[in-house]
């Protein structure tokens, strides 16, 4: 017999030390497979966000920074602007592309920068326990908005591939979900071709991915995986929104 | 001998640190430092650099953690609202121990204050700044010759220390014109010696991380530390300072920046006029050049400070000295003071000594 | 005959490998693993395909995949 899933070497081997049933090590595991695949290790610079994912720069294998929230786009920009031989990726969640990095998001895809973002979508704030997030489906309880998000009183969601896809500079938009197994699978491919369009110096991609919370939420994970399909999904469709190809 | 080239205090700053080697400018527009990135945006294609004009001084000072991470001479620029919004970054480079150059070409505040010189900034710039437990050097050119050189040395020390650095300039500085010759020869980015901490390609070698956070107990403290040695080492060995006329002096005027060249003209009054007046100038401000002025403490029982804020750099000048003269201050908030001005408040403390 | 070897120091027991299964041949133990969690086991041994499906569900690398 053999093993046909060996752990991936672009990721350090140790326990993830996010909570059961949480997104981000799927994503994490994807990543460092791409990087395996691509044969990029050596060349890539991740950043990793302020958020849960902040521990992103202890499990990839390769070079790794950590900045202030919401900023990843600004130092990835940094960085490939001065060593564009590396491939650098930006992994960040909600609050922190969608909220107080906004403007970075939407500069650094105006800008075409050849970057590679990827953008953890769990309509809620993780670390600091549970706040709204630009996100958060309208009724979705939070912390901060305990009966429920309102129209009136926190606005809408942002969907940020539909809204990123009105610029040109935005190469590459895709929004994916890893709820299911096959949609991991999916993830994966789409992860895939924003790392190969950096390779091929198309400019910003960026995929959004759908996760889970399940602590934040209070559900199990399996409820929080149903949450995903059944109550993100018809608000944040999956699908590629710009492509290169286009 | 260089040639002597007439510039403008922003150009002459910006020309000093594409000299020094940077090849990377982020900024964003504000006055009284235009200039700046308006050089940078043609200066750094020409020397195969990147610029880049950010969406907000918070992007800029970010994408300059990020390039400056891969171990490239960095710079950005700003006047004091735009510092300020770039003080979390800051923050950041030095908890990640990035050696990051900007300058500060500080007008009028607060708010939104004036687009005049000011020196407003002190406290930010030689307290740390941002959040949390750190320093920048800081230093304070008083000609256009010096916005041009002291990039230089900026890199230096941030580079041998890992430590943000800066010049601490104001509106007068950056737009005035002046002949500049610059003391060193351009350096060749090339010839920099690589950095062990540098991201960039990893081939044969452990993955390196940058980051500003250790979560681990009692870790956090570990760092501070060791960076607080490193600090320790700076104050004993890196501040700079120019005395005129003090050692005979009763009266020692203290000032920095644009403050000390109008001082300058009113020391020379006085002296024309038979006061023994001397003047006392922090070229690094932090740095403070504490030792230099103690040492005149000895023996001048009388300072004046002037700055053009309410009484920041005083501060320093009282601590230096430690209760064994008298420090007066003439305060100009967000005014400019001429030398004749000066002059008359040399003359009343003059005056009162005995 | 493919198997699934999951490592219980590793596993969180969020039990997304179980609904991954569309054999259903994984199922949670009954007993504690050192970290705590009820962990996940390939219950019934002779239905793994190896397809591999509960692996990539699962955020913790905690699930083997032998053929």
């Amino acid at each position: 017999m053999k093993l046909i899933n060996k752990k991936p070497s672009s990721l350090v081997d140790k326990p993830m030390r996010y909570c059961p049933g949480c997104g981000h090590g799927i994503v994490h595991r994807l990543i460092a497979e791409i990087m395996d695949e691509l044969d990029i290790r050596e060349h890539t610079v991740g950043v990793a966000p302020v958020g849960c994912a902040v521990f992103a720069d202890e499990y990839f294998n390769c070079d790794m920074i950590q900045g202030p929230h919401g900023r990843g786009p600004a130092i990835a920009t940094g960085i490939k602007r001065s060593k564009p031989e590396c491939i650098v990726f930006s992994y960040q969640g909600d609050g922190d592309l969608a909220s107080i990095g906004m403007a970075e998001t939407v500069h650094s895809a105006a800008r075409s920068e050849n970057i590679t973002i990827i953008f953890i979508n769990n309509a809620i704030y993780g670390m600091t326990g549970g706040q709204m997030a630009p996100t958060t489906l309208l009724g979705q309880t939070s912390s901060t908005c305990p009966a429920g998000r309102s129209v009136a009183v926190n606005g809408y969601p942002i969907k940020v591939c539909e809204m990123l896809a009105q610029l040109e500079g935005a190469r590459y938009l895709e929004r994916t979900s890893v709820s299911t197994a096959p949609g991991v699978i999916k993830t994966k491919k789409a992860i895939k071709k924003a790392f190969q369009n950096q390779i091929d110096c198309v400019g910003f991609s960026m995929v959004e991915v759908l996760s889970t919370c399940p602590t934040n939420w209070g559900m199990t994970p399996v409820q929080g995986a149903r949450f995903v399909d059944e109550k993100m999904t018809p608000i944040y469709p999956l699908g590629v929104f710009r492509s290169p190809e286009q | 001998m260089a040639e002597k080239i007439l510039m403008k205090g922003n150009e002459a700053l910006a020309e000093g640190a594409v000299r020094a080697g940077c090849r990377f400018f982020a900024g964003y527009p504000i006055t009284p430092q235009n200039e700046v990135p308006e050089y940078m945006s043609w200066r750094m294609p020409e020397v195969g650099g990147s610029f880049i004009q950010a969406e907000s001084e918070v992007a800029a000072i970010n994408m300059l953690y990020g390039a400056s991470a891969t171990g490239i001479r960095t710079m950005t620029s700003s006047s004091s609202p735009g510092i300020s919004l770039k003080q979390e970054g800051i923050s950041y480079c030095a908890g990640a121990d990035l050696p990051i150059f900007f300058a500060n070409v500080v007008r009028g505040g607060p708010g939104l204050g004036n687009i005049a010189a000011g020196q407003g900034d002190y406290f930010q710039s030689t307290r740390g700044g941002g959040h949390g437990d750190y320093y920048t050097i800081v230093m304070a050119p008083n000609c256009v010759e010096e916005m041009g050189n002291f990039p230089r040395r900026c890199y230096e020390l941030a580079e041998k220390y890992r430590v943000p650095a800066m010049v601490l300039a104001d509106a007068i500085l950056g737009q005035m014109m002046e002949p500049v010759e610059f003391d060193f020869e351009p350096v060749d980015p090339k010839t920099l010696k690589a950095h062990d901490w540098a991201l960039g390609i990893a081939a044969g070698r452990e993955r390196r991380i940058v980051r500003s956070y250790d979560l681990r107990e009692g870790k956090l403290e570990l760092l501070n530390l060791e960076r607080m040695e490193r600090y320790r080492k700076i104050q004993e060995k890196e501040a700079l300072h120019e005395n005129r006329q003090t050692d005979d002096a009763k009266l020692v005027v203290a000032a920095y920046g644009t403050s000390s060249r109008i001082a300058a003209g009113a020391v020379k009054m006085a002296r024309d006029k038979g006061m023994k007046v001397g003047l006392f100038r922090p070229i690094t401000l932090w740095p403070f050049p504490t030792k230099a002025l103690a040492t005149i403490a000895e023996h001048v029982k009388n300072f004046l400070v002037v700055e053009m804020s309410m009484g920041q750099f005083v501060e320093d000048v009282r601590l230096a000295v430690c209760g064994t003269a008298r420090v007066d201050l003439y305060a100009r908030p967000a005014g400019v003071p001429s030398a004749d001005e000066v002059f008359t408040e040399i003359e009343k403390v003059y005056q009162g000594i005995r | 005959m493919p198997e699934i070897r999951v490592d219980e120091t590793r596993c969180k027991g969020c039990e997304l490998c179980v609904t991954a299964c569309n054999l259903k041949c994984i199922a949670m133990s009954e007993t504690f693993s050192v970290t705590g969690y009820y962990p996940a086991k390939l219950a019934k041994l002779e239905c793994c395909t190896g397809c591999g499906l509960c692996a990539q569900i699962c955020p913790d690398l905690a699930i083997e995949v032998w053929k």
